[in-house]
């Protein structure tokens, strides 16, 4: 590793959602324009499209809508990734979309995201979407959220319609239980309070979108974790002219909790074996110890065997194995999911068959209310019970994303159809 | 604690792409890693170090020669290959120009496009499962969109309206036999973050990178090199009579087919120039450089939906 010669924040990763037209996707093109990410040909390309339909601004929109559907249409059909960089911290964003229909591409793109930020037109205050985006952001563990309340230009930029909706806010995430949230208003269009603060909020004196971004904590998560290591690929590289290569047997994959040292003790599941590590690799390079999120090689002392889809923890901190699961799941497919298949799990790098047990409730996301249900459809969040044909090492999603999430494989046409979290 | 608990954010898209050659790796039975000699490519040949050192590769390389690619970048290429000890394949859009399967509408029409053909006969000639590339989605708005994992149907179609949910980093390659997967470890890399991996890695790169004088003229605007010799001794982009012969000092910012990539005009002769020159610049890697993705607003959009990387 190279010491960066400016201070590096790292990454952070948000998207943008809320309701259809609230101005997500001009949000972000107004951010990477004023952030002087677009470059002189990119807005040329833009401003010529925009003239051709006849627009009497540049729509910054046409910066995230890159499918031809989207830009006939106007809307945004599937996420978007953008990035800019402010010299100190890289941002990766992603656009979501605000159509009901699309709802399961806004779960994508939340489900990488440590910030969502949540539009809400100043003239129509909280939404059905409003609602279910947020409770979606929450389900899907999203630490911070901003509420950005867009088009002010055309609320009179009113402290008290901005007043007036944020109380709105607060008592629908106090029934829902979000609880870190902030409160900002915008113009998107006009560029009021995204990077520069523009003349029209000089009532509002927190910070702009762009100071809340900066400050945001990158990384994924705040509070220790225990040690998961789920083994991707095994490293034989079985040369025997190579002494040193003869016997290397290097177990690789990509922490998704915790850290490691060499010489810390640890265990293999599923067989429960124990070791401890000989080695901690990138590339063949030894380094002493390694963090959440980084791709290495574990070397053990002793010969165990292990292959794709085990996982190396902390003797200290061994998981339940599981054989059935509770679990919110968003269904994803066109088709409903059907009590009588039997559908793929896929965990970490663990696969296994699974049938669905019970749907214990649906979560109808208008109301929020927990109602009965017996089948899901695309787009529907419920709670369900799997039956599992092989064990898995799973810890509470709250607790851990990397080893609390999974995804439903049709086995047939090969599809992801659902993504789940344990609870 | 006085560890640093989060990445750089270059040691974390590192991590990031070296997670998804392995996962390509463990679920595919069959891959290949695409490799032109380019830059972005070079990164990828980095990471597949990282990511499977001391072993050997998992996947052979290949690269789809148009035939138009500068003799530089071509001999780079197969150096690179050498010096690591891995299979190179190489196809031709010439041999399925003999073959009657690649046919130009006109003798100098760019062989760019093309390369989707020769591709798919490639994968369907080794049974390819998965494709390793190097796209990146801040090059076009149409990538933008794309999966890291991109299911591609048996003529090697995208269809972004109905593309497979992709959740936190559990990727989903399966297919069936004759579809195939691309998979891109860089899609979240940007312009500058490849150089600045560049010279992070102290990687090395083909000359023509780095600003060097060539003979090239003004085409509608544009920066065209001409009179460039190829390895199979003809000359790529004849100049036309009565076109004036400039020789200046450029750079490219990408390698492509030389018949659509033009270079930019620069000074720029190391890596840490060039990271100064991109974090300034007002002109996009394709929007500069690229003679073939401005003729449509949707051009790379329906090329990927035909079977294009
Ligand atoms: N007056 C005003 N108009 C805005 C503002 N922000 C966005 N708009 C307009 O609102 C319309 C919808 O904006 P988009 O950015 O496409 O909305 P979106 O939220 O991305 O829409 P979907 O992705 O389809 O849900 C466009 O015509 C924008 O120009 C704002 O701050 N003020
Ligand atoms: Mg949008």
């Amino acid at each position: 590793m190279t010491t960066p010669q400016i201070e590096d924040h790292g990454l952070l990763r948000f998207l943008t959602c809320g309701s259809v037209d609230d101005g997500k996707s001009t949000l972000i093109g107004r951010l990477l324009f004023d952030t002087k990410t677009i470059l002189a040909d990119t807005l040329s390309a833009i401003t010529r499209t925009s003239e051709k339909r006849g627009m009497g601004a540049v729509d910054l929109s046409l910066l995230t809508d890159g499918l031809q559907a989207e830009r006939e249409q106007g809307i945004t059909i599937d996420v978007a990734y953008r990035y800019f960089s402010t010299g100190t911290r890289k941002y990766i964003i992603a656009d979501a979309p605000g159509h009901e229909q699309y709802t399961r591409n806004m779960v994508t793109a939340a489900s990488t995201a440590n910030l969502a930020i949540i539009l809400i037109d100043a003239r129509k205050g909280v939404l059905t979407q409003t609602r279910r985006h947020s409770k979606l952001a929450a389900l899907v563990g999203i630490p911070h959220l901003i509420v950005a309340i867009n088009k002010m230009d055309l609320a009179d930029y009113s402290q008290e319609t901005y007043e007036r909706i944020k109380g709105e806010y607060l008592e629908f995430a106090a029934k829902v239980g979000i609880e870190d949230v902030r409160f900002i208003p915008l113009s998107a269009l006009n560029g009021d309070m995204i990077v520069d603060r523009g003349d029209n909020l000089n009532w509002y004196e927190g910070p702009t979108l762009l100071e809340m971004l900066e400050v945001a904590p990158a990384a994924h998560t705040e509070h220790t974790e225990k040690f998961r290591f789920p083994v991707q690929y095994v490293c034989r590289p079985q040369d025997s002219a190579n002494p040193d290569l003869h016997d290397y047997r290097g177990f690789m994959g990509r922490i998704e909790a915790g850290t490691i040292k060499v010489g810390d003790a640890v265990t293999v599941l599923p067989n429960g074996l124990t070791s401890t590590v000989k080695a901690i690799q990138i590339g063949g390079v030894d380094i002493p110890e390694a963090i959440t999120e980084q791709s290495i090689t574990i070397l053990l002392a002793d010969e165990i065997d292990t292959s794709r889809g085990d996982m190396i923890v902390k003797s200290s901190e061994v998981p339940a194995a599981v054989k059935q699961i509770e679990a919110t799941v968003c269904w994803m497919a066109e088709a409903p999911m059907d009590r009588n298949r039997t559908y793929l799990i896929r965990h970490t790098t663990r696969d296994s068959k699974a049938k669905l047990a019970a749907i214990d409730h649906r979560l109808d996301v208008n109301t929020l209310e927990k109602v009965p249900a017996e089948k899901l459809a695309m787009n529907d969040i419920a709670q369900v019970t799997f039956k599992l044909a092989q064990p898995l090492f799973a810890d509470p999603y709250l607790e851990n994303r990397g080893t609390g999430a999974f995804i439903i494989i049709d086995e047939s046409s090969n599809n992801t159809v659902g993504a789940g979290m344990i609870l | 604690m006085n560890q640093r608990t989060t990445l750089t954010h270059l040691d974390w898209l590192e991590a990031e792409a070296i997670h998804i050659m392995r996962e390509v790796a463990g679920q595919c039975s069959n891959p290949v890693l695409l490799f032109s000699g380019g830059k972005d490519s070079l990164c990828l040949l980095r990471l597949a170090e990282k990511a499977f050192r001391p072993g050997k590769f998992p996947f052979p390389l290949m690269h789809i020669d148009t035939g138009h690619n500068y003799i530089e970048v071509v001999n780079f290429r197969d150096q690179r290959a050498a010096e690591l000890g891995e299979r190179l394949i190489v196809r031709s859009v010439e041999d399925s120009m003999k073959r009657g399967t690649v046919v130009l509408k006109h003798e100098g029409e760019s062989r760019n496009k093309h390369q989707s053909v020769t591709l798919l006969e490639a994968i369907e000639e080794f049974g390819f499962d998965a494709c390793i590339g190097g796209a990146r989605r801040d090059e076009e708005k149409a990538r933008a969109k794309e999966r890291i994992f991109s299911f591609r149907d048996e003529f090697g179609q995208w269809d972004p309206k109905n593309q497979r949910p992709e959740l936190w980093s559990l990727y989903n390659a399966r297919s069936h036999k004759g579809e195939n997967i691309r998979a891109f470890p860089i899609s979240n890399w940007t312009e500058m973050d490849v150089w600045q991996y560049i010279e992070r890695e102290g990687l090395e790169l083909p000359s023509i990178y780095f600003a060097h004088t060539r003979p090239i003229v003004m085409r509608q605007g544009a920066i065209v090199p001409v009179n460039v010799p190829l390895v199979s001794g003809e000359v790529a982009n004849p100049s036309r009579p009565g076109e004036e012969i400039i020789d200046l000092q450029v750079r490219f910012r990408t390698v492509g087919d030389i018949s659509c990539t033009a270079p930019v005009e620069s000074d720029a002769d190391n890596v840490s120039k060039i990271v100064l020159e991109t974090a300034t610049t007002t002109i996009t890697e394709r929007g500069a450089t690229r003679l073939d993705d401005q003729t449509s607003d949707a051009s790379m959009e329906q090329r990927k939906k035909e079977g294009y990387f």
